[in-house]
């Protein structure tokens, strides 16, 4: 168990939404203020670290043919169970993230973090996977909001931030908002990556 | 008598002729085929809108500097297609719009639109009309703040000083047509005495400058022709009830941005179909858009929307509108184009 490297892949290398581009839908929807953002992120965090722990525990009884299926079980399982505490304690976050809580069975990161870590590692291993990759996928999503909530109303978790002389830009809280905004971060990322993969080979060589 | 002895035969590939057109001279051509309707705008709206053309000029050529700058890449500014661009936004904006919001228009147009998808050559959609697209998007109210023609907005102004009027499209959209013939006549149109965007208003000074690019044979007329002849015609079959057909196509070809869209924006070389057959198809999709966006849509205006449409559609019209390859006996001819 390599906690330092799975850290790096979640957040960094290996990032849900900026590298392996999983879970597009819901990053480009919710991301119009901090508060959808972090509920969200929060949610996506509890449900994949839940079903990453019980897909690694059954990961043995799963038949190999049915293993999908399987999968969405348990994933859906969690998510009804966020929903409705969701429901329960902050109905208004509830309300403002809508279809996009129940959206989560079907959220690629959950599922592909299902198929290609937790049906292969011990239980701890992918606990962590799941809090690592959560995590990483939660960062984006607040610095999406960040962006597109400052720019694009002026505020910041409701807050005004700008003075009041700012026209805010309402193209950012659009639905092209978030697709420039995300494409712009995945720009950003990979020109990152790229940079440091060929510090690396200098180093070695 | 000729040394036959000394003559060398040159072998090289074609083209044997050339001439000194370039992207520059093209450039500068259509420069000066938007002065006249520069003219008009300063005349329409006051110096103001020459201050906020040549503030976008300034801005364009700016992010492109810029851009090639920070990316390290080979200075493009000398090839001028900034300053047309940056031309096109000032145009397609009201005289009001405040600076800086230029600057962001000219941003979007230049860095997102143009240079991310690889400069000039290889960007899909026209700059300048994304540009505005994007301001639209952003700032729908400094956008539709249309300058009564005559007024003289100052150059260093707010913009509520302005008196404002609703544009010809804008009145046409309420659905009253005879309103429309009561606050302007057709000349008035024409020649370009009404609101609207700051350089498109002036037909006559638009289909000037339009015809010094045909005669310079930078543009041919392919395009514009079926564009407005599109136009032209939905707009007679679907003359609303009691407005005469001929004046209701003729408010309909010299309102709006459509003069500008289809002479300066629609006959845009790198997003717009090679072959003259893809480029009437394309001036009939355009034109077809372009109606039933005033018609049926809920904007006043379509030109912007339907060419910026049709700029998708271009790799389409050029992949299937082929012209057939010279010589070759007609069952081959179609092989050759199916591949």
């Amino acid at each position: 168990m390599n906690v330092k490297k799975q850290f790096k892949e979640g957040l960094i290398t290996q990032n849900p939404v900026l590298v392996q581009l999983l879970g597009m839908c819901s990053t480009m929807a919710i991301t119009t203020s901090i508060m959808n953002g972090l509920g969200m992120g929060v949610s996506v965090l509890i449900i994949l670290t839940l079903s990453n722990i019980f897909i690694a525990l059954l990961r043995k009884i799963i038949p190999d043919e049915v293993r999908i299926a399987c999968y969405i079980v348990v994933i859906a399982g969690f998510v009804t169970c966020v929903q409705l505490l969701l429901k329960a304690y902050l109905p208004a976050l509830d309300k403002s993230l809508g279809v996009f809580i129940p959206l989560i069975v079907v959220n690629c990161i959950i599922l592909g973090r299902a198929e290609a870590f937790a049906n292969k590692n011990t239980v701890g291993a992918s606990a962590l996977d799941g809090i690592f990759q959560g995590l990483g996928y939660t960062v984006v999503l607040v610095i999406m909001c960040f962006f597109r909530e400052l720019f694009g109303s002026g505020k910041l978790m409701g807050f005004q931030i700008m003075p009041t002389s700012y026209t805010p830009a309402l193209l950012l809280v659009l639905p092209v908002g978030g697709f420039l905004c995300l494409g712009a971060l995945i720009a950003v990322m990979q020109w990152a990556l790229a940079k440091s993969a060929k510090k690396k080979e200098g180093t070695k060589q | 008598m000729t040394d036959y002895k000394n003559l060398k035969l040159m072998a090289s590939s074609s083209p044997h002729i050339r001439n000194n057109e370039d992207t520059r001279s093209i450039m500068l051509d259509v420069i000066i085929a938007l002065i006249p309707a520069l003219a008009m705008a300063v005349y329409n709206f006051g110096w103001r809108a020459l201050s906020v053309t040549a503030w976008s000029v300034i801005c364009a050529v700016f992010w492109e500097w810029g851009y090639c700058k920070v990316m390290k890449k080979p200075q493009m500014i000398g090839d001028l297609s900034a300053v047309v661009t940056g031309i096109l936004v000032a145009f397609i904006c009201p005289v009001t719009m405040p600076y800086w919001m230029i600057l962001l228009g000219d941003f979007f147009a230049v860095v997102v639109v143009k240079q991310l998808y690889g400069g000039i050559g290889t960007n899909f959609l026209n700059p300048a009309l994304a540009g505005r697209a994007a301001l639209l998007a952003c700032y729908a109210t400094a956008m539709t703040h249309w300058g009564a023609p005559g007024t003289r907005a100052a150059i260093f102004g707010s913009a509520a000083d302005v008196v404002t009027t609703a544009t010809p499209m804008a009145i046409m959209k309420e659905g009253d047509f005879s309103a429309l013939t009561d606050a302007f006549t057709v000349g008035d149109m024409f020649i370009g005495k009404v609101g609207g965007s700051l350089g498109e208003t002036s037909a006559m000074m638009l289909l000037l400058g339009g015809a010094y690019l045909l005669v310079r044979k930078v543009i041919s007329w392919h395009t514009p022709v079926a564009y407005l002849g599109t136009v032209a015609v939905l707009c007679l079959i679907s003359a609303p009830a009691g407005a005469n057909a001929v004046t209701y196509m003729l408010y309909n070809l010299f309102g709006g941005g459509l003069m500008l869209g289809a002479i300066f924006m629609a006959t845009d070389y790198t997003t717009s179909p090679v072959t003259k057959p893809g480029q009437i198809v394309f001036g009939i999709g355009c034109g077809l858009l372009t109606c039933f966006i005033r018609r049926f849509g809920s904007y006043p205006e379509g030109v912007c929307y339907s060419i910026l449409i049709m700029n998708c559609t271009t790799w389409l019209l050029d992949k299937y509108i082929r012209p057939t390859i010279y010589g070759a006996p007609k069952k081959e001819k179609k092989e050759a184009a199916a591949k």
